[in-house]
């Protein structure tokens, strides 16, 4: 095959002709670490979507003709620890840092068949909407380099998009893999809180992230899915699945009720994103899918509740950055001095920022007030997702408010950044799984749109994204470098 | 019990123990338990608090905690939570201790006169090593941290503020301490960090309902530091004010080499420790098969035990109290009966020369099954004394020699020795008449109504006997012979 056609495949496609044994042993991993390893290597004429690069293929990654996934390589966010590889969570305070174990997920999925290409490039401790909170430099978006691809998985979703990996893995606190899947027009997937183990995963907010998926399509997607779900032992919250996750096959939607929320599909939603939303609605209708109005009445809330909650778990998860064991060390005078400029010189300024919002919101004093009001906030959205579940199947909404935004457009102004993620907190907040799908152009640039779903409906979910998607004939190719 | 003075000032004392629990692996990962181990060898990328690590709650520490709970006839939480108690300290990989907050495993309790706030489960910090002149980290030249220990389960034992001595909270953690030994949940040694005590002190007027401003004291790592810190904390209390000064409620550190008393931090200094619920595990879910299974594994505790030897044996309140709260002289006591010695010794006889003499011989809180003493001799020297078969000074020259030289017959030492009682025979009666015309003045006053006078004329009798004549009989005889 040429490299054309090998990188015109689909993971899944490429698993298929692996297990065919059409493709040569190792093939595929050096066609795409090529790819990445330019890109790296190009600097500030690349996107900046890795931080490292596999320098050889590792044994037995092409070898695994009999695995699942077979040997279609994988790039993994930062945050992601991966043994022997740097795993920084895109921060200064843990520049060079190497992980003596591998995050369970992706161990799980280098078993099935799908060996670590690269990690990318991701907003430091995954706060952010563009990447450019990076410790390492932005990533670009492909569809346009002087524009962001958000974030905070931003380094995968370019990466996909660009076609420099068939695949990657991102994680989702308040939307980091569906915004940047929507803003590089990938398919990204944030599925159930405790579908997927979180150990192994540098946590930002520990009630909120969950692993997903990166994919250039929503087959691709169920696929890696499918071998990343499971309990794990080693992290109290994850969660047996009821079914096995399948390979979707739906091509209409006779039956299926969506949902539309007014509180998110309509104001401040930039007009080419609604307009795009709107006829993607009329193509699910197509479809023979009934689309109602619903309600969600808390969700205008959700992300003054998430911006509580998560800073203020930050704040504690982010505490074991001490200079003490790992990392980055500043020393000081004494032991405080020490723990300040180590603090001060390790973390940028929004992980600082959310660290001062966590630490107040979680102070005597005001815990109620902060934190405790947060978490009668989130279960009232949560509420709101069941109600609403009792009449439609989906609800569906824009993924984010605007299509892929100007580098530094939003940079000197957090709340304007905090409201990318207006869309995907809810969600986020009620622990329910939700997918973004490319759905059109806006400006030249892709717009996504969501879909999410009850608890543990992700097979069901992919179903309706496959169905949709053949019907938005969305051409990704076109953002390929 | 209460060390109230002339100022009319009464201690008011309530303790939290901290007891690390013998489970096989740590609160919340898989490392093994450490006992003197090299530095390090006993980590993972849990208890190192690594990026990206997880904790799982250990199964045994909740069982561990369940049965203290029971033990101390504690309220046991249907659902309780996990906490995170942040602060900054390099003993602490992750930058918050997981506890439990306002939602612990246990509430309420009691043991003997003391009632029990509450009992949570925690991990242990790590142990830092302050390498340099001072022992502490302020002037120490580097420190160095063992995180073997980081993660051990520990539980929390709070107690409601009941005490009213320093003598009496000691007495107290004594009996803390054999409860928990019995149950099997801990090494509780004190001197190796197996159980650790702070003490929360305030003063008030004898009889007030109210409280004082309390200080929290604590590093009191042996019994006899606790009674020597908590008075030394009380007497500076009771100095500040008889002196007109205001108590500022602070936490204190106590020296126990210099018996001096520092400020670790005042109220303004304390923490806000912004605990918020562990969002990494699960509520502690307890249903009733692990309460069974808790209540299964309980032995026999002190209380308990005292109970039964009162009643079933018919041994004095106190005696019973005695054996029961020292496990190791109530086991002793009851292998001694059960030793089918003969003559069977009475139970209270038994349990007077154990908590008495037996005691009395060996060192300092000694466990009498690590002596020479075997169970059954001693009991066959008790039956022997009570049968009469032996004078009681002359059963005490016997225990010496057991004490001393072990050996499993009484009576051949008896025997070898000459000191089988002298019966009320011919051979005593001489005796004793012989001692009446030696001492015929005591006699006279003997006979003349004044018993205190028969002192010298036994005493005469013991020396003649060499101690081998029963007391009692001496008494009788001499009566007989006066005709009195």
């Amino acid at each position: 095959m040429s490299a054309d056609d090998l990188l015109a495949l689909t993971a899944a496609q490429a698993a298929e002709a692996s297990a065919r044994g059409e493709l040569a042993r190792d093939e595929l991993f050096e066609l795409y670490r090529e790819r990445a390893f330019a890109d790296r290597a190009a600097g500030a004429a690349g996107l900046n979507c890795f931080t490292w690069v596999a320098e050889d293929v590792p044994a037995g990654a092409g070898g695994a003709e009999r695995a699942p996934l077979g040997g279609v390589p994988l790039a993994v966010k930062d945050l992601f620890c991966t043994r022997g590889v740097p795993s920084q969570s895109g921060s200064r305070i843990l520049e060079g840092y190497l992980p003596p174990y591998t995050a369970h997920a992706v161990e799980r999925l280098a078993d099935a068949g799908a060996p670590l290409l690269a990690k990318t490039n991701q907003d430091e401790f995954a706060m952010g909407s563009s990447t450019e909170n990076s410790a390492f430099g932005p990533s670009l978006n492909p569809w346009d380099r002087e524009r962001v691809p958000g974030g905070s998985s931003g380094g995968s979703a370019a990466a996909v998009a660009a076609g420099l990996a068939p695949w990657a893995l991102g994680t989702d606190t308040g939307g980091s893999i569906r915004q940047p899947a929507a803003l590089c027009g990938v398919v990204g997937l944030k599925p159930t809180y405790g579908a997927v183990s979180r150990y192994g995963m540098i946590a930002f907010a520990s009630s909120l992230d969950q692993a997903g998926p990166l994919t250039r399509d929503v087959r691709d997607c169920a696929l890696l899915l499918a071998h990343m779900v499971g309990r794990d032992p080693c992290d109290a919250t994850s969660l047996e699945p009821r079914e096995e996750i399948a390979l979707p096959s739906a091509e209409d939607l006779e039956g299926i009720r969506f949902g539309v929320p007014e509180e998110l599909a309509a104001e401040g939603i930039e007009d080419g994103v609604l307009a795009s939303f709107r006829a993607s609605l009329e193509r699910a209708r197509e479809l023979g899918a009934e689309v109602h109005d619903v309600h969600l009445p808390h969700a205008p809330h959700a992300l003054s509740a998430y911006y509580v909650l998560a800073p203020a778990e930050a704040s504690s998860n982010l505490a074991r950055f001490d200079g003490v064991r790992y990392g980055l060390r500043v020393d000081g005078r004494d032991l405080l001095d020490m723990y300040t400029r180590t603090r001060h010189d390790g973390f940028g300024r929004e992980v600082k920022r959310r660290i001062m919002l966590g630490t107040y919101a979680l102070s005597s004093g005001y815990y109620d007030a902060y934190y405790g009001r947060a978490q009668r906030v989130r279960t009232k959205i949560a509420d709101d997702f069941r109600e609403a579940f009792e009449l439609v199947d989906f609800i569906v909404t824009p993924t984010a408010p605007s299509v892929a935004f100007r580098l530094g457009e939003k940079t000197a102004d957090p709340l304007a950044m905090y409201l990318n993620d207006y869309c995907t907190v809810p969600m986020s907040l009620a622990g329910i799984p939700a997918i973004s799908i490319p759905c059109g152009l806006s400006e030249g640039l892709p717009v996504g749109f969501q879909i999410a779903g009850p608890a543990f409906s992700e097979n069901r979910l992919f179903e309706v994204a496959h169905a949709l998607e053949g019907s938005f004939e969305f051409d990704g190719a076109q953002a390929r470098v | 019990m209460s060390d109230s003075r002339a100022d009319g000032l009464e201690p008011v004392i309530g303790l939290e123990i901290h007891v690390q629990l013998r489970t096989r692996t740590k609160m919340f990962c898989g490392c093994e338990l450490s006992f003197g181990e090299p530095p390090n060898v006993h980590t993972c990328a849990v208890c190192l608090g690594l990026p990206g690590s997880l904790p799982v709650a250990n199964a045994g520490a909740v069982h561990y905690g369940l049965m203290i709970g029971l033990a101390l006839e504690c309220e046991l939480a249907p659902r309780s939570i996990f906490h995170r108690k942040n602060y900054f300290y390099p003993d602490l990989p992750k930058g918050y201790q997981i506890s439990q907050y306002d939602e612990p495993l246990c509430r309420g309790g009691r043991l003997g006169e003391v009632r029990i706030h509450r009992v949570h489960l925690e991990e242990d910090a790590a142990k830092l090593v302050h390498v340099g002149a001072s022992g502490r980290i302020h002037g120490s030249d580097v420190s160095v941290v063992d995180f073997n220990r980081g993660g051990t389960p520990l539980a929390e034992i709070v107690t409601e503020p009941d005490l009213r001595s320093p003598e009496q909270a000691s007495e107290w953690l004594k009996l803390l301490r054999t409860t928990l030994r019995a149950l099997g949940v801990s090494d509780v040694n004190m001197e190796e960090g197996s159980l650790r005590c702070d003490a929360n002190i305030s003063l008030r007027p004898a009889g007030s309902d109210a409280f004082g401003t309390k200080t929290e004291l604590k590093n009191m790592n042996s019994f006899r530091f606790i009674e020597r810190g908590i008075r030394a904390e009380i007497e500076r209390q009771r100095a500040v004010i008889g002196g007109g000064g205001v108590l500022e409620q602070e936490t204190l550190h106590f020296d126990p080499a210099s018996g001096t008393i520092t400020s670790l931090r005042s109220k303004e200094e304390a923490h806000d420790y912004r605990y918020f619920p562990e969002p990494d595990l699960l509520p502690v879910a307890i249903d009733e098969e692990m309460i069974e299974r808790a209540r299964a594994a309980l032995p026999e505790l002190p209380a308990a035990r005292a109970q039964r030897l009162e009643l079933t044996l018919g041994l004095s309140a106190e005696s019973a109290r005695l054996l029961a709260f020292r496990a190791e002289l109530g086991d002793f006591f009851e292998a001694a009966l059960a030793g089918d010695a003969d003559p069977a010794p009475p139970p209270q006889a038994l349990a007077n020369w154990i908590t008495g003499e037996l005691v009395s011989r060996l060192d300092d809180g000694a466990d009498p099954a690590d002596s020479k003493v075997q169970a059954r001799a001693l009991a066959e020297l008790v039956g022997i004394a009570s049968a009469g078969g032996v004078s009681v000074g002359a059963a005490r020259q016997v225990l010496d020699r057991l004490v001393a030289q072990g050996g499993s017959d009484p009576q051949a030492i008896i025997d070898a020795e000459g000191l089988a009682a002298i019966g009320g025979g011919d051979e005593l009666e001489a005796i004793v008449r012989a001692a009446l015309a030696a001492n015929a003045d005591a006699a006279e006053r003997v006979r003349g109504g004044n018993a205190k006078a028969i002192g010298p004329i036994i005493g005469h009798v013991m020396r003649e006997t060499k101690g081998r004549a029963d007391g009692a009989e001496v008494t009788r005889l001499v009566h007989e012979q006066l005709g009195i």
